[in-house]
This record gives structure tokens, sequence and C-alpha cells, in this order.
């Protein structure tokens, strides 16, 4: 298998571009990759569709920044705060600009991914019946039970340009190891034209084979490969760190108003380089309170043949 | 099992919520004051339940520690299971549910929920959205609603049904109860009845904050205080009084 190893910034400006289809947050609230985030904020991308379940304040900061026309989600907001203040201003005052949201609920969302990872044009579900939701939904139509049961609700299929996700570690050709509750991250990853991975650690081929279970994200589906340690900050990641609820509030009150909210993106996304540069100005303290260096490793499993 | 005087409005919410919750039961855990309330139920009155959350965790036993959100490290470590969404969702839609928690930004009296846009008089507020709401509200065997008892809250009619009530045809569950700040409420058989209000909480003030009528059949009864034991539980898993304390908690915007 080839290298796919490359830098961030190479990465997002390689297999993201401007009205792409982008999924993300899949995990829901942890591993969201964020540095990746910031850096399509850095690039200036536009006009770009976001697809997620919950999105937990990053679509929002996409939102304010101007990149995003639409967005196919099922909760837009800031998960232990409560409202995304730029997704509120974008809808309510059509700031920066408008967007158009396609309403979901996490299970149409997944269902709309999972799809698009069959290869079929839509799935059948029970969820929304009497919901206004799926009232006149370009995506949810009423379906018959071919089997002459009661009626369905038909999902279509939802195809992103480009998945990204950050895991715990991947090798240097993208098989990535990812451990914690997965969300929508194979359903996402499955369905994308293309996949970027961010990671805590690239290791070795042979860590990745020698717990194949643990490999949520075959390397054939992924167009590149990025070590950036916390690289989800301020989400979670299992093993590596802590959530940085600080962060989430401090962005929360910020955002409250749009000068707010643009002294916050300077602050932290436009007047920093890169994630190194992040997690420097989040400053040692903060560093030390939210890195896990404690263990608790799972039982080894015997692969023997 | 004595009642301690002191607790908070959101501490009696958690533990009416962790209340609803029986032994043996699968239940789907919400997002805030749930997380505690199934943990407080774990701790107490159900041991054998079981928790499935929205993001793929399954877990028998409460969080490890504080938790903001269920996909925070210390509601992974001792998970039974990490599986995808659509796993538990698949749970949920084949009738496997037998609870789910939902909270909402209006609620009318068929237990219809709106999280998506509010504001029906003045300028419309966008809110977050559905989440696995209509989801649960759709699929689980009943549901248990939480809300801020305001009136502006509680209308004759949502103006956007984002998770659904009791309907004509609806095929399984819908809303069972609602816990507010103000009281306990049955919503089966699509009526809504009060059910108890908590301690120092007049009827005539329910009436005045609910724009619609409320049912409610002679002297109504006072909702079971907390006792030491829960509020114990409580003061373990929150200690900063971020979801509970009435004063200091931040989440409950």
């Amino acid at each position: 298998m080839s290298d796919k190893r490359q830098s961030l910034g190479d990465a997002i400006a390689a297999h993201v571009h401007d009205a792409d289809a982008i999924a993300l947050g899949l995990a829901l609230e942890s591993g969201i990759p964020f540095a990746a985030v910031h850096e399509l904020i850095r690039q200036r991308r536009r006009d770009l569709t976001l697809i997620g379940p919950i999105s937990d304040m990053a679509f929002d900061q996409l939102i304010g920044a101007g990149c995003v026309t639409r967005v196919i989600a099922a909760w837009v907001g800031n998960v232990a705060g409560g409202s995304g203040y730029c997704f509120r201003r974008a809808l309510e005052q059509g700031i920066p600009h408008p967007i158009t949201v396609e309403e979901h609920s996490n299970f149409t969302v997944g269902l709309g991914l999972k799809a698009a990872a069959m290869g079929v044009p839509y799935l059948p579900t029970l969820t929304g019946i009497g919901s206004d939701i799926v009232r006149d939904h370009p995506r949810i139509r009423p379906q018959d039970d071919p089997f002459g049961g009661p009626p369905l609700l038909a999902v279509g299929a939802i195809r992103p340009d480009v998945t990204i996700v950050h895991t715990q570690r991947a090798d240097r050709h993208g098989n990535a190891h990812l451990w914690g509750n997965l969300g929508l991250t194979l359903e996402g990853v499955y369905a994308a034209r293309r996949t970027i991975v961010t990671c805590e650690e690239i290791v070795a081929d042979e860590v990745i084979r020698s717990d194949p279970n643990r490999t949520v994200i075959p390397g054939l589906l992924v167009d590149a490969v990025v070590e950036v340690p916390g690289g989800a900050l301020p989400a979670s990641v299992q093993g590596y760190w802590r959530r940085d609820f600080e962060t989430f509030l401090g962005y929360h009150g910020r955002s409250r108003t749009l000068e707010g909210y643009r002294a916050w993106l300077d602050e932290w996304v436009l007047g920093i380089a890169s994630r190194d540069a992040y997690l420097a100005h989040l400053g040692q303290p903060a560093l030390d309170r939210l890195r896990v260096r404690d263990q608790r490793l799972a039982a080894a499993a015997n692969f023997a043949p | 099992m004595s009642a301690i005087a002191t607790y908070t409005r959101r501490e009696l919410m958690v533990v009416a919520a962790g209340r609803e919750i029986h032994d043996r039961e699968v239940v789907f855990v919400g997002m805030r004051l749930p997380l505690l309330g199934f943990g407080l139920a774990k701790a107490t009155h159900a041991p054998e339940a079981v928790g499935l959350f929205e993001n793929g965790i399954i877990r028998d036993r409460p969080a490890e520690a504080f938790i903001y959100t269920m996909g925070d490290p210390p509601n992974i470590a001792g998970a039974l299971a990490c599986v995808g969404l659509l796993d538990v969702m698949s749970l949920l839609q084949q009738g496997r549910v037998d609870v789910g928690f939902i909270g909402g930004a209006e609620v009318d009296p068929l237990g219809n929920l709106n999280t998506t846009w509010a504001g029906g008089e003045g300028r419309p507020v966008r809110l977050p959205g559905s989440g696995g709401g209509q989801d649960i509200a759709s699929l689980a065997q009943r549901t248990v609603l939480i809300m801020e008892h305001e009136p502006r809250r509680f209308r004759e009619r949502v103006s956007y049904v984002t998770s659904p009530g009791h309907f004509p045809g609806r095929r399984r569950g819908g809303p069972a109860t609602l816990i507010t700040t103000l009281g306990v409420f049955d919503l089966r058989q699509g009526r809504f009845r009060l059910r108890s209000l908590h301690p120092e909480v007049s009827l005539a003030h329910v009436r005045a904050a609910t724009g619609f009528a409320v049912e409610s059949d002679g002297t109504p009864a006072v909702t079971e205080p907390p006792t030491q034991e829960e509020l114990a539980y409580i003061r373990h898993a929150d200690p900063q009084g971020f979801w509970t304390g009435d004063h200091r908690g931040k989440g409950g915007d």
C-alpha cells in the first residue's frame, strides 16, 4: 500500500474543495477533528455543505467563519452549553450569510450515510412518522412496504465528498485504530468519496496488524493520514485527552455576540498557525490537566493462527 | 430513607427522572439531566438496568466520574460495549428499549416536543434541532420528557413537532411522563394530568405557568423529596452542581 502521510495543510488543500459536502464529528461528542476544522477556516473554504449528527461546536465555528451554505444535520449547537450562536445568527439574521438546513434526526442522518455506504438509494425506517421534520423533506419520503406491512419512511442516501475523522492511531497507509464509541464513523467513511484521517500517532504497520478488529477504518478508503497530536481538542480522545470543557464553555460565552465570535476566531484560529501553536496557546497547565497519563490497558487478544 | 430539607429544584428533577427507570429495564439515556438520572437509578433502585447512549455506548454502571456529555471518557471507561449509533438506534427501532428520555423547549398537551424553531409571537428563535429526540419519541416503548415549566414553553399546540407525542396511528409508545421544574405529569392516553406537585408549588402556580388546561383529581400529591442516599449520589456525580445547582448550574440554556 502507498504512503498516504501528509501535513494537515496539504491534506486539506489537496482533498477538500469549495462547494464540497464534508462529514465530520461522526463519533458525536468525542474525537471531533477540530484541527482540521480550523485548517478549513484558515484556508478559507467556501460554500461547504456540512454533514453530521450533532456537531458539537465545530459546525457553529465553520458557519460563523462563512465557510458554509448548507447543513445536513440532526443538531447544531454546543452540547454542554446549549445554543450555537453562529448557527442562530445565520438562520435568524443571515449573518454572515444565509444558510439552509436539511433537518434530520441522528437516526436519519445515519441511515442516509448507511445507504450511501451500502450503495443503495435509500433505506426504510419507522423513525419520524408523526414528526414535522419529515414533512416535505427533500430526502425523506413516505414509502409503502413491498411486503404489505404498514407504511414506512424512506431515507435517501447521503454521500459526502469528504469525510474527516480523528482516531487514536493509524499506520502510514491510513489503516486506523479507533476505540471508544463509534457513532457514525464507519458509515461516514464508507459513504464518502474521499477520507482524511487525523490521528494522535502514526505507528508501525505491525501495530495495526496486531489487532485487526480495532481497525475501524481500512486504509484502502483513506486518501490522507495526518499525525496531529491533540487534533481533536477541545473534544476528548479516549486514552489521550480529556474533554476541555473550559474551551467549550468559553466559546459558548464569547460567541454569544458577533464581535465576541470574531475575537475568539482571531485568537484561536486565524491568529494560530498550526495545532502545535494551538496547544502552546492553551498553555502547559491546561495541557497537563487535559492529557491522560493514567493507563488502563485492555486485555490482550491472542491472534495466533 | 429520611428526606433532606435542602435540595435544588434540579436535584428533585433528577430524582424524579431516576424513579421513572425500573429495575432490569433497557434505557435510552438522553443528554443533560437524564445522564445523572440513569446513574442515580443504577446506584439505588435499578441496579440491573442497562443504558444505551446514542453515540454507541452500552453500559450498566454509572459513569466513573462527572460528565458533561455522554461521550466523555468516564462514560466510555468500564462500558459493556462501544458500538455504533445505528446499532443502538436499531435496538430502539426493534422495540427493545423500555424507556427513553428527551428534553424540549416547547411542549403541548399531546406531548409533542419542539426543539427546532421556537417563539410563536416574537422573532423566531432557532433551536439546535432533534438530535436523537425524534428517534426516541418515535420508537421507545415509553418516553419521559423533561422541561423547564414556563408559560411560553407550554403551548396549546407546538409550532413545530420535532419529537412526536400522541397521534392517531402511532405504532407504539409515546410520552408517559413529563417532569418539569414545578411537578410531574402523566401524559398517557394523550391526556395531560397532574401526578404530583413539587414541594411548595401550588396548583394555581402550575395552571398559571401552563398555556392549556391541566387535569387534576382531588388534592394533588406532592413529589416525594430526594432521600439522603439519592442526594449523596447526585452530589458525588455532580460535585460542582453544574447540572443540578439552581444558581450555579450553567447547563440549562
